[in-house]
């Protein structure tokens, strides 16, 4: 008897160099979501407090009020100061380059549009720094501690969103495509004529993929480390296991797909069918919190919005 | 190797197959002997598929029982399984893997088993008992085809059984010891291939066209014709001796003015077997 190969071994092999032989699959796993993550990282990332731009109504270059008026104004530093004549100011309020208007007066006016928040803010530093400026003082004294915290920006909420999906994505495709595919192609006949386990079969078609849930998380992360700063703030062993736990939920995802249809066209079909839903509820791209509470049961209950 | 030598390698009994509203198989009986070449002749359609794959444990028959080297795939599938070699109709292999990577797969499943190098094909892993091939050189060029050939014609000198479907009828007249004709998921006919064409009661067949053309009751009183049949535009006539009937035929026609457009003699195949018991081609070409 010559040197023997285990069945699991093998067949976890084939799995593996079938996916590895498919350069689309690879892009799609590995590629793909370090492209969105770094599009959308950049596209939203946090910039420090903005300046609320306001315009002060000056109608002669030299007018003492308004001089003075934007003086007080320029001592906050939240307000970026510009003057303008009535008429560009207006111009300038209208087309939202100035959140706020003012005319020195007396009495001051201020001109915004109530239903900006911007404007609403801008209006309340405006009136605080001009009364100062016009002698009021504040009979209680305060302080503020500025804090940020770490892990919410937007970058923070899509990593591990996008980890998600991806686990999400290549787990069903990929468990789906494969058996669907062995079927289409007779190739699951003739593997069930042959003395091998079905157990292992199926065993081996799971762990050919979960192999590729290393590289998968270490680049996401890692990346997503390198570029934004995002850390694991938590157990790394933790988010493995829970890595692991999810991708195994969707592999099972798929294998029940491929359980059921007869061609690639409906595996692929069926699959997307399970995957677009949790792609806009389960809380990749933005909080699943913002949908109305009667579908928030419907939600929670898919397993995107557990593993996120 | 086998703890009990059973005479009989393959058997099934009152073997039924539904598909929808297709019964592929209704009431098949077969019986392979262990060491012999077993053929399955029909035409495409006439359930050779679905009764191999229930042999091979792949399908469920919906009624019958089969018993495969003296015990059932029930009893113990995959044990069975390891003692066959099976071969399917138009599989294709994994398209990713190369030839080598796939024997190499294949033959992790079996427990015992020669070394890659000598393994020519999916068919010889795991030193089999029992070949089951279906439609085995459907689509293959006529070297391989040999070559398929000789791999069985081995593999039988070696003391194994085999048990194979095809739809050529020289196929089964070159391999196998003896054939079961197959038709509408019934045997219609079984013996060895001397004893199917002997029971033509014609050894040769003349085919002819005329024109005009005879009438098949003037045919059937030709000395020596047993059951005249059209054959696409000719007529084709099982005879016991060709210098009995031929020059007759030939009087004939001469006698009532047609005029022989072609005429050819053989000698008799399971094809006019077939041919003879259904009235139609075994391949409609």
């Amino acid at each position: 008897m010559s040197s023997r190969y285990h069945p699991l071994l093998e067949l976890t092999s084939a799995k593996m160099k079938e996916f590895i032989r498919e350069p689309e699959a690879v892009f799609w796993v590995f590629a793909f979501p370090l492209l969105l993550a770094v599009a959308l990282g950049f596209a939203f990332r946090a910039k420090g407090p903005d300046q609320i731009p306001v315009g002060v109504v000056t109608p002669a270059p030299a007018d003492p009020a308004a001089a003075r008026a934007a003086g007080a104004l320029a001592r906050d530093p939240g307000l970026l100061v510009r003057q303008y004549s009535t008429r560009e100011g207006r111009e300038a309020l209208r087309t939202g380059k100035i959140s706020l208007l003012v005319e020195p007066g007396p009495p001051a006016t201020f001109h915004f549009d109530e239903t900006r928040p911007d404007s609403r803010i801008a209006r309340l530093l405006a009136n605080d720094a001009l009364q100062r400026a016009a002698g009021r003082g504040d009979p209680l004294p305060v302080s503020s501690e500025k804090i940020t915290e770490k892990g919410s920006r937007y970058i923070d909420f899509l990593i591990p969103g996008l980890l998600g999906m991806n686990l999400m994505g290549t787990g069903v495709w990929s468990l789906a495509f494969s058996v669907t595919t062995a079927r289409s192609r007779r190739i699951l006949k003739r593997l069930v004529a042959t003395p091998m386990h079905r157990s292992q079969y199926l065993l081996a078609q799971i762990l050919g993929r979960l192999v590729f849930l290393f590289p998968e998380i270490i680049i996401l992360v890692g990346v997503g480390w390198l570029l934004f700063g995002v850390s694991v703030r938590g157990s790394l062993l933790l988010l493995l296991l829970t890595c692991l736990i999810g991708s195994m939920a969707f592999c099972g995802i798929g294998l029940l797909i491929a359980s059921r249809v007869k061609t690639i066209e409906g595996a692929s079909g069926l699959a997307n069918l399970v995957l677009m839903p949790m792609w806009i509820l389960s809380g990749v791209f933005f909080s699943s919190e913002r949908f109305p509470d009667a579908v928030q049961p419907l939600i929670k209950a898919l397993p995107l919005t557990a593993l996120n | 190797m086998t703890p009990e030598k059973t005479a009989i390698a393959v058997r099934c009994q009152g073997l039924v197959k539904r598909y929808a509203d297709v019964t592929a198989v209704d009431g098949l009986n077969l019986e392979v002997r262990r060491g012999e070449c077993f053929g399955l002749l029909g035409p495409n359609g006439a359930g050779k598929t679905t009764t191999i794959e229930i042999l091979e444990g792949l399908t469920e028959p919906d009624a019958g029982e089969v018993e495969i080297l003296g015990t059932s795939w029930a009893h113990d599938g995959n044990a069975l399984r390891e003692r066959m070699g099976i071969s399917l109709q138009e599989t294709q292999l994994a398209e990713k893997l190369t030839v080598v990577e796939t024997i190499r797969l294949f033959r992790s499943f079996y427990r015992q088993g020669r070394d890659p190098e000598l393994v020519l094909s999916q068919l010889a892993l795991g030193d089999p008992e029992v070949l089951f091939l279906d439609e085995p050189t459907t689509g293959l060029d006529p070297q391989s085809r040999l070559q398929l050939w000789q791999i069985v014609m081995d593999f039988r000198a070696h003391g194994g059984t085999v048990l194979l479907t095809t739809h050529y009828m020289d196929e089964a007249e070159r391999l196998c010891d003896r054939v079961a004709i197959i038709d509408r998921g019934k045997v219609i006919a079984l013996g060895t291939p001397p004893e199917l064409i002997s029971s033509l009661h014609a050894a040769n067949v003349i085919e002819f066209a005329s024109e005009p053309e005879i009438e098949e009751a003037v045919l059937r009183a030709l000395p020596g014709v047993t059951g005249p049949h059209r054959r696409g535009p000719n007529w084709s006539l099982p005879v016991g001796s060709l210098a009995e009937t031929v020059p007759a035929l030939l009087d004939t026609i001469e006698g009532s003015g047609a005029k022989l457009v072609n005429l050819s003699t053989h000698r008799a195949t399971l094809e006019d077997l077939f041919v003879a018991l259904t009235g139609r081609a075994l391949r409609e070409d």
